[in-house]
């Protein structure tokens, strides 16, 4: 696009009154390249006569726009033009309502964010979205148990073409072992019958679902709307092309024999899911004699929320406990249940099914912690528990104990080994084959051909659950396109798995959606651009496909890396990766901020901070700040960056040749339970910061002169002090000495 | 007949926002109305989330950003839902619009707050402080743009404010509108409302100056709060160094709320992390029926327990009553030490229950409620859907996956 610019500078909101117009128009002009007469200046741009001034140029061809006005937060509707490069200049809240109005300092602030404005758009274009050939809005579903038949169903329903894997041979995964469910509806005192029976036939009939059972994934290669998904089914292989993914494969039953120490192999002790396959065969009866079972306890917690199995809670076995005692009630008039627990928990409206079989003079419960099962003779046994509410040392006999078993992952062995692995890795080749050889590999799920793995990294922390870690979204996996939905992701009941998988298959169809019309998923989900790299100049040292946090980057057989655009987020992860600085966004580049950061004018009397803050946390916490009129120091220069891991280490050179005396990082919090929606941005940045502080150190520049802070939307009133404290100690330090130069 | 794609989506806090951007970027046109004047919903009044300890307003900031790069969704703020008729694929539903008595010129400038004379209790701290009749309610609220309170604003005798204006953005004489929308579907979002503590009476029936709730607990420990995110209690503004925590405070009571309202053990347990990182010297005793930390939050639960500071006692409590010096005493039965425990405390939050905002005002329409106010989902008209906490008490995780999976429900709505 041939640029014609237009520079607006608002007067109001006390810009006005903050800076001399007159001055900054003739040093934007001059430090800018542009022609005086495109500087103009409006009472009230956001005004309909503003918005009308700047309509007149635009119809007069001025395409690309640079508002010096308020927040680029805040008055979006009014300042958008479709069309334009747009660049909207903080004057308002970095300076109009956080400096001394009318100081030299104010002024110099002006100067510089409307010259870094004109510079960022003289650098950039405007974005066209890449969209690649022959997609795919086929959604796979893995996982044919409740959470994967209702993902499939609804995204049938909403008119996509369903392919269901299951392993099994049959569907309905555990939903289909159960005698009957707990009550889901008012007045909660019915045990349901299992719904998944009827999900199954639709699923089986419906046009639009491909169902494969007794069959796993293989491989899955390629973006999302390119995926080619390799299923095998009884030793035949066959490929299929789908746009993205919902992995529903559900959990597996804790392992059993591992809770010897509640009674696990002694005949008349039973787990949950075997007290599910017996009250589907009939009577409740001993396993040990068949005889039917009249004073039944049931352990909760066995194993979970437990620090030697399983270090949280599973869920639904509370409410599964109370619907097993009431079929040992219901079965059996003269049957008693008794229920040893740690905490009944029954959130919601559970509640009231608990409150049922609590009026149950049948069904006893207390809370305890079981110290132990012994034989009571005849097959019978003893419960022994203590800090009961029936009082200190109780036992109890029965006639059958189960075992609340709780839940794990499927995704936790393919984890652990995979951990594993990089663990091996790391001591070298040799012992990374002995792990190869001598580890047994679990079923992989997805067998991602993916340079950073083949499944879904899950968290720090999250025991194997491949669970988003955000609160807020809750579909924001590491791999784009692939949504994760059921007991797989956290511990979860039928009812809110049903509601899950309806997420996951809506986030599967945004996602081939977004990629059709060349637009990124969330975060970014409005994004057109793209990273787009200038290959001739590529050193192939790997470091993007390394960083990249979404594993979008791939090597060919020579090791040259290419992307796999479609999986790409577009933080800029790989832009800051790079060495060579090869990597561009129409909107966002490393010469770009690299040449605004050149342009900051650098006095020899003056210390110059800069700061690049991410556009999701710091820049509204800053913003923040100014709302409530807080000083920001006249010495920082602000520049939002996409995320951290966007920040290229040439640009802290460009910073200190050019003689800026600081520069701060100021990012989302990073560890375990990090913030940042590019999962490592701050903490990459703070990586690369490290081995550039050596450099400083030998070139004498102190390396005290970086530093990154993390900080969160909400600590707008620390903030400042903050950059303050930054300020004082690089004034302590003295200034930067590339200063003369 | 109606867009085909077209969603109304009623309520905007934290399900309503979801499901209409999540509707919106699946490709349908969306038209948000929300009651207050601002998005965000009680997430937005939270100072951190369970089990992160991460700002809500991160994530609305997000979601905030998607609405602005969203072309297709509409939203109205101040908007209360009049009539809603017709059926899936052509309903016809008629909003009120509330008066905000500031137009889109407003630019945020604080110049009508500084001029406004008339004080009123602020509603978004749960009372605790005074706001003014022109405020906004925190500084990353959205919409950023003032809002004048029709009930306690002056009027055109007053006006001070229409003269503080300098954008011609203060109109006194705005009158209520009404729009008609005629839409494919309707996702009903309108949330929860903490239940009433006057109600209960043993626990001081809302009295006691000291006794205050979960939700005020959070306005307390916010920045943007009455007290800038220190927490003092309320009579005295002194530092609370002994703090009692009431569990199901009407929750799980026949006579209150018979169900359990899901999100207060893991929000006392994280409020007991809000006083003993502020005041290290601090204990806290948190009284409950059963700990209920679901899933993965068990790990957080372990964490405060472990806590030296932090005592959990298995009991309901009895009584509050005020003590001299503005104390709180509190009697409850240690069920498990089988004793009475009566104890003096600096000040105590009650664990006070979520009642869906449907118990008070229903949405006009032909819909089933349970007794407690819920929507009955199986008893919905086609094309009409009910999410997060309308159905049960949930926490912000279940509402954010419900309200996305109910977008997929409007797309096959669309497709009928």
């Amino acid at each position: 696009m041939e640029k014609k610019f237009g520079v607006y500078i608002c007067k109001g909101c006390g810009i006005g009154e903050a800076i001399d117009l007159e001055k900054l128009r003739k040093r934007v002009a001059l430090k800018g390249k542009v022609p005086a007469d495109i500087i103009k200046e409006h009472q009230v741009l956001c005004s309909p006569e503003g918005l009308e001034f700047i309509k007149n140029d635009i119809k007069e061809g001025t395409n690309t726009l640079i508002l010096g006005a308020c927040s680029p937060r805040v008055k979006t509707n009014e300042f958008d033009f479709p069309g334009t490069i747009t660049e909207r200049v903080n004057l308002r809240e970095f300076v109009a309502w956080t400096q001394e109005p009318m100081s030299a300092e104010a002024q110099s602030l002006a100067d510089d964010y409307m010259v870094m404005g004109i510079i960022k758009t003289q650098k950039g274009d405007l974005p066209e979205p890449s969209i690649q050939p022959d997609l795919s809005n086929a959604i796979l579903v893995v996982g044919g148990g409740t959470a994967g038949l209702s993902a499939a169903l609804e995204a049938a329903n909403a008119g996509y073409q369903v392919t269901l894997v299951e392993k099994e041979a049959e569907l309905g995964g555990w939903g289909a072992k159960l005698y009957k469910e707990t009550p889901r509806q008012h007045p909660f005192d019915k045990l349901e019958d299992p719904k998944v029976f009827a999900r199954i036939k639709e699923v089986e009939a419906h046009q639009n679902i491909k169902v494969f059972k007794s069959s796993v994934i293989e491989k899955t290669d390629g973006q999302p709307g390119l995926l080619d998904v390799t299923i095998r089914k009884n030793g035949n292989s066959e490929t299929i092309k789908v746009g993205s993914v919902v992995m529903a494969t559900g959990w597996k039953p804790y392992d059993p024999s591992k809770l010897e120490y509640l009674g696990y192999g002694k005949p008349n002790v039973i787990t949950n899911v075997q007290m599910e396959e017996m009250a589907k065969k009939g009577k409740i009866t001993r396993p040990s004699d068949g005889k039917e079972a009249k004073k039944v306890a049931f352990i909760q917690c066995a194993g979970s929320r437990d620090a030697n199995h399983l270090p949280y809670c599973s869920a639904f076995c509370c409410a599964t406990s109370l619907k097993q005692a009431k079929y040992v009630r219901e079965k059996s008039d003269d049957a008693i249940a008794m229920i040893f627990y740690k905490d009944i928990r029954t959130p919601g409206q559970t509640e009231l099914f608990y409150k049922n079989m609590q009026n149950d003079p049948g069904v006893l419960l207390t809370k305890a912690e079981v110290t132990g099962i012994s034989d009571a003779g005849n097959g019978n046994l003893f419960v022994e528990a203590d800090n009961t509410l029936l009082g200190e040392k109780i036992k109890v006999e029965a006639d059958l104990v189960v075992l609340a078993t709780g839940i794990v992952p499927s995704t936790r062995a393919p984890q652990e080994y995979l951990d594993g692995l990089t663990e091996a890795g790391k001591k070298g080749d040799v012992a990374k084959k002995e792990y190869l050889d001598n580890t047994p590999k679990p079923e992989f799920i997805l067998n991602l051909a993916y340079k950073q793995g083949p499944e879904i990294p899950t968290l720090e922390g999250a025991y194997g659950f491949a669970d988003s870690g955000f609160i807020c979204f809750q579909y924001e996996t590491r791999r784009t396109g692939v949504y994760a939905a059921g007991c797989v992701k956290q511990p979860m009941t039928m009812a809110d798995a049903t509601e899950d998988a309806a997420g996951a298959a809506l986030k599967a169809i945004q996602c081939v959606e977004h990629v059709a019309k060349g637009i990124a998923v969330h975060p970014r989900a409005w994004d057109t651009t793209f990273p787009d790299p200038m290959m001739i100049k590529c050193t192939s040292c790997k470091r993007c496909t390394e960083e990249c946090p979404f594993s979008a980057i791939e090597e060919d057989a020579k090791g040259t890396p290419f992307y796999k655009l479609n999986r790409c987020r577009r933080c800029g992860t790989c832009m800051g990766a790079c060495p060579e600085r090869i990597v561009s966004f129409k909107d966002f580049s490393v010469d770009m901020v690299g040449s605004m950061i050149k342009s900051i004018e650098v006095d020899e009397d003056e210390f110059r901070i800069i700061v690049l803050a991410c556009e999701n946390d710091a820049y509204p916490a800053l913003d923040s700040a100014a709302i409530k009129r807080i000083k920001l120091n006249p010495k920082v220069r602000i520049i939002p960056v996409r995320c951290l891991g966007s920040m290229n280490l040439v640009w802290v050179s460009d910073a200190f040749s050019r003689g800026i005396d600081g520069l701060i990082l100021l990012g989302c919090k990073y560890g375990e339970n990090y913030q940042c929606h590019f999962v490592k941005g701050s903490e990459l940045a703070n990586y690369r910061f490290s081995k550039v502080k050596e450099t400083l150190d030998k070139l004498q520049l102190e390396s005290d002169r970086c530093q990154l802070l993390q900080v969160a939307i909400n600590e707008y009133d620390k903030l400042p002090q903050m950059i303050d404290d930054f300020v004082t100690r690089v004034e302590e330090i003295g200034p930067n000495p590339f200063k003369e130069f | 007949m109606a867009d085909k794609k077209k969603v109304l989506v009623i309520g905007g806090g934290f399900s309503g926002l979801t499901a209409a951007v999540e509707t919106a970027e699946a490709g349908s046109e969306v038209v948000l109305v929300e009651k207050t004047g601002f998005l965000g919903g009680r997430v937005a009044q939270l100072n951190k989330y369970f089990p992160k300890l991460c700002p809500p307003n991160c994530g609305l900031e997000i979601n905030y950003k998607r609405i602005k790069n969203n072309a297709d969704i509409t939203f109205y703020t101040l908007a209360e839902v009049e009539s809603i008729s017709g059926q899936e694929g052509n309903f016809n539903v008629t909003v009120k619009l509330n008066p905000r008595f500031v137009n889109d010129k407003c630019t945020g400038c604080n110049a009508c707050n500084e001029a406004c004379p008339v004080e009123m209790p602020n509603e978004f701290n749960y009372g605790l402080d005074k706001t003014k009749a022109a405020h906004i309610i925190h500084n990353q609220a959205f919409p950023f743009k003032y809002v004048i309170d029709g009930k306690h604003c002056k009027g055109t005798s007053c006006a001070k404010c229409v003269e503080a204006c300098k954008y011609d953005a203060i109109h006194l004489d705005m009158k209520p509108e009404t729009i008609t929308l005629n839409v494919a579907s309707v996702v009903l979002a309108s949330g929860w409302e903490p239940y009433d503590i006057t109600k209960l009476d043993n626990l001081g029936g809302g009295n006691i100056k000291n006794v205050i709730t979960n939700m005020q607990m959070e306005r307390l420990a916010s920045p943007n709060g009455p007290t800038s995110g220190k927490i003092l209690r309320p009579s005295d503004g002194k530092e609370p160094k002994n703090i009692a925590f009431v569990q199901c405070a009407g929750s799980r009571d026949e006579n209150h709320l018979p169900y359990c309202s899901y999100i207060c053990c893991m929000a006392s347990l994280k409020q007991a992390t809000y006083l003993r990182e502020q005041y290290p010297d601090s204990t806290v005793r948190i009284f409950y029926i059963d700990i209920r930390t679901p899933g993965r939050y068990e790990q957080f639960y372990w964490k405060v327990k472990d806590d030296p500071g932090v005592t959990l006692t298995k009991g309901k409590v009895a009584r509050l009553t005020e003590a001299a010096g503005g104390d709180v005493e509190l009697v409850v039965e240690d069920v498990l030490a089988g004793n009475k425990i009566t104890e003096k405390y600096d000040m105590v939050v009650l664990a006070a229950g979520m009642v869906p905002s449907t118990k008070a005002a229903k949405i006009p329409g032909e819909i089933s409620y349970t007794h407690e106010g819920f929507v009955v989902p199986a008893f919905l008209k086609k094309g009409m859907f009910a999410v997060g906490s309308l159905k049960s008490p949930v926490d912000v995780a279940k509402s954010v996956q419900d309200a996305t999976g109910v977008a997929i429900k409007t797309i096959q709505s669309a497709r009928r």
